[in-house]
C-alpha cells in the first residue's frame, strides 16, 4: 500500500479550492458472487442491468414518497456545498453533496419526468450508462450517510437518503460494495459483523473477567447466554475484539455491577450494528434487527440496553419499534413484536441507550466515581453523526448531546468543548462512518477525517485536549487508525465508558 | 481474482492479499506476505503468528486484541504484553496485518 498521507490543515476554514475527478476511480472492492448471493442479490452485474436499475428506482420512488420530494425538491442553492467533510478533504466537485446527488437527480430526470424525457440536454437530464453505474458505484461510496448537509438544507433533503436509495439499487442488479455486503452475510450466519463465534466470545468474556479482577480485585462479570436476566445488551462486535473498544464494555459491565444489575449478552445475537441501513435495504435491516428480538424472547429479558455504536443507535431508536417489537408501535398482527411488547418492562424506556442507563444512575445517586482517576485527561466529546442527527437520549431534545457530556463530567474533572460550529447537530462525520471503515477506502477515509483533525488540534494547542471520547465503535477505530497519520497518538481516543470504567467506584457505596 | 507466487506454486489471494484457501498456507507464504507488507519476519514475530494460528484453531477466529496481548505477556514477560510491542512488530495494525501474514481471514466490521 502506498504511504498514506494527511492533507494539510486549510488556514482559513473555508471552501477549498475544487480539483476535478480528484476521487474519480472505481470505487471500493465490488462484492463478490457468494457474498451476493447469500443475500439474496444477483451474483454478479445482470446483463440487463440497465432495465432493472431504472425499474428498482421506480419501485422506491413509488414506495418512498421522501425519495421522489428529494429527487423533485433542490433548487441548487449550493447551502449544502461545502459541508460535506469528503468534499473538503477531497476538494472533488462531485463529493459536494448537491453535486453527487445530481448523479442520481440526473438519471431520475432522464426517466422520470415529462421535460427530461423529450429534452434530456436542457434539464440536464443523462441517460443510465455503464459510466454513470461506475460513477455510482464510486461516488455514493463516499458518502458516509452523516446528514451533516442535511442540517443546512432549506428544504430539509436528506441526502443519505439518496445515497441509501443508489446502493440500494447497486446491490440489486449485483453491483454492491464487499465491506458491506460481506459483513451482513457474517451477521445472518454467525451473529455478528467480525464472525466471531460463541466458543471465542465465551473465552474472551472469561479473559475479561480474570483482567478486572486482577486490576480491582473484585469479580465483575460478563455473562453469556443467562435466561431470565433482566437486561440484554446489545453491543457491537467490536466492543469483544478491538482497542479501544473492549475498555467500554469493561465500563458497561462494572456499572451493571455496582447496581447489582443482572444482564446478559446474546452469543446468538452479539451485535448491534445494522449495516442494512448503510446500504438501504428494508429487508436486510429487518432481518438483521429480527436477530435481536429472538436472542430477546428465548433469554426472558425485561429491558434491551445498547452499548456505544452510533448508527445501531439511530436503528434502535428510531426503527426498532416497528421492526421488531422493541419499543411499540409495531403491527398489531405481528405476533413475535407483541410477545415482546408484553414481556419488556414497560416502567423503562425500550429501547435504552447505556449512557442514558447510566446516567440516570448516577443522578440518582446510584454510582460513586474517583473523578481523579481521569485527572491525566483534558477531555473534549466527538458527537457522532447517527446519535447526534438521527437519534435523541433522555425522552427530551437534545438529550444526545447533554447525557454523554455529563456522564464525563460527573466521572472526570477536565471537560472542554470543541469549536460549536463543529459539535451537536452540526458535528464533523469521524470519516469513516456509513459502510466506509474499510482498507480499501483509507485514503479517502484520511481525507474525510480533515475537518474534525483540524478542529481538534485547535482543541489540543489552545486548550491542551489529549482525549477525544466518542461512543461509536467506527469512530473508535477511524480514529485510532487516521489520527497517527495527523500527528496525534493512537491513544487519544476512546469511549466514554472507558472513562467511567477508569473512575467507578466498585464494592462500595 | 488475484494469485502470488511462492517457491515455484501458485496461490489464490484476494483483492488485498489474504490468502483464500486457508490450508495453503505454510511458512515460506507467511514470509512472501511478509515482505509485500514491508515486515521482516523476526523469532519475534513468529511468536505472534504460531499463537494466532493455534488461536484460530480452536476458535476459528483471530484472538481479541486483549487476549492476544495476555497471551504474548505471559509467554515472553509482562513488558511485551501491550498493544505498543504488538504495533511495533506489525505498524499496520496486530490485528490486520499479523493475520494477513498468518494466512487468516481478515477480521471484518468495526475494527
Amino acid at each position: 500500500m502506498a504511504e498514506l498521507t494527511a492533507p494539510a490543515y486549510r488556514v482559513i476554514p473555508i471552501v477549498p479550492a475544487l480539483k476535478p475527478g480528484a476521487m474519480e476511480g472505481s470505487g471500493p472492492f465490488v462484492s463478490n458472487e457468494k457474498m451476493n448471493e447469500a443475500l439474496g442479490f444477483p451474483g454478479k452485474l445482470v446483463d440487463d442491468w440497465h432495465d432493472k436499475a431504472i425499474a428498482k428506482m421506480g419501485d422506491l420512488l413509488g414506495k418512498y414518497r421522501s425519495l421522489k420530494v428529494y429527487m423533485d425538491a433542490c433548487v441548487h442553492c449550493g447551502a449544502c456545498s461545502d459541508k460535506c467533510h469528503y468534499f473538503i478533504g477531497t476538494q472533488d466537485p462531485k463529493n459536494m453533496p448537491v453535486a453527487r446527488q445530481d448523479l442520481m437527480r440526473s438519471v431520475y430526470r432522464r426517466y422520470f419526468t415529462w421535460p427530461g424525457k423529450l429534452f434530456p440536454k436542457l434539464v440536464g437530464a443523462r441517460d443510465l450508462t455503464r459510466e454513470v453505474l461506475d460513477e455510482w458505484h464510486n461516488y455514493y461510496h463516499q458518502c458516509s450517510e452523516c446528514r451533516r448537509c442535511s442540517v443546512f438544507c432549506p428544504y430539509g433533503i436528506d441526502t443519505a437518503e439518496v445515497t441509501m436509495a443508489a446502493r440500494d439499487i447497486l446491490d440489486s442488479v449485483g453491483y454492491g460494495q464487499k465491506y458491506d455486503i460481506e459483513i451482513i452475510g457474517k451477521v445472518h450466519k454467525i451473529g455478528n459483523n467480525l464472525g466471531l463465534p460463541g466458543p471465542a466470545l465465551i473465552d474472551t468474556m472469561e479473559g475479561l473477567e480474570e483482567d478486572v479482577k486482577e486490576a480491582t480485585g473484585i469479580d465483575v462479570r460478563f455473562p453469556i447466554d443467562v435466561k431470565g436476566a433482566e437486561v440484554l445488551l446489545i453491543t457491537p462486535s467490536a466492543d469483544f475484539f478491538a482497542e479501544p473498544h473492549i475498555d467500554s464494555l469493561i465500563g458497561y459491565a462494572k456499572v451493571f455491577h455496582a447496581t447489582g444489575t443482572s444482564w446478559t449478552l446474546s452469543s446468538m445475537s452479539s451485535e448491534a450494528a445494522n449495516f442494512g441501513l448503510f446500504i438501504g435495504n428494508y429487508e436486510q435491516l429487518r432481518k438483521v434487527a429480527l436477530r435481536i428480538r429472538q436472542a430477546a424472547l428465548d433469554l426472558g429479558v425485561k429491558r434491551i440496553i445498547v452499548g456505544e455504536c452510533g448508527h445501531a443507535w439511530r436503528v434502535a431508536y428510531s426503527f426498532w419499534n416497528t421492526l421488531s417489537g422493541v419499543g411499540e408501535g409495531a403491527d398489531p398482527d405481528d405476533k413475535f413484536a407483541q410477545m415482546l411488547q408484553k414481556q419488556l418492562d414497560h416502567r423503562y424506556r425500550q429501547p435504552t441507550h447505556i449512557c442514558e442507563f447510566t446516567w440516570d444512575l448516577i443522578e440518582r445517586g446510584a454510582l460513586t466515581f474517583d473523578k481523579e482517576a481521569n485527572d491525566k485527561h483534558i477531555i473534549t466529546f466527538h458527537d457522532s453523526c447517527n446519535v447526534a442527527r438521527g437519534s435523541s437520549m433522555g425522552g427530551y431534545p437534545g438529550g444526545q448531546f447533554d447525557i454523554p457530556r455529563n456522564i464525563i463530567k460527573a466521572v472526570a474533572n477536565h471537560f472542554v468543548e470543541m469549536d460549536p460550529d463543529t459539535t451537536h447537530e452540526k458535528t464533523f462525520c469521524c470519516g469513516g462512518g456509513g459502510g466506509l471503515l474499510t482498507d480499501d477506502l483509507m485514503d479517502l477515509r484520511v481525507k474525510g477525517a480533515l475537518p474534525r483533525m483540524e478542529v481538534l488540534q485547535q482543541a489540543a494547542d489552545q486548550q491542551g485536549v489529549n482525549f477525544l471520547a466518542v461512543i461509536c465503535a467506527i469512530c473508535k477505530t477511524q480514529f485510532s487508525k487516521v489520527m497517527p497519520i495527523y500527528g496525534f497518538d493512537r491513544k487519544m481516543v476512546g469511549g466514554v465508558h472507558q472513562l467511567v470504567s477508569n473512575a467507578i467506584k466498585l464494592g462500595e457505596k | 481474482m488475484s494469485t502470488i507466487e511462492v517457491a515455484g506454486k501458485t496461490y489464490e489471494t484476494d483483492e488485498e492479499g489474504y490468502l483464500v484457501n486457508l490450508s495453503d498456507w505454510n511458512k515460506d507464504v507467511a514470509e512472501y506476505i511478509a515482505k509485500t507488507e514491508n515486515v521482516e519476519m523476526t523469532e519475534q514475530h513468529w511468536e505472534v503468528i504460531n499463537f494466532l494460528r493455534e488461536y484460530f484453531e480452536e476458535y476459528q477466529i483471530a484472538p481479541a486484541v486483549r487476549v492476544l496481548t495476555k497471551a504474548i505477556g505471559k509467554k515472553l514477560g509482562a513488558d511485551k504484553g501491550n498493544s505498543e510491542y504488538l504495533y511495533g512488530l506489525f505498524p499496520y495494525g496486530p490485528g490486520k496485518q499479523a493475520c494477513k501474514i498468518a494466512g487468516l481471514p481478515k477480521p471484518t466490521g468495526c475494527v
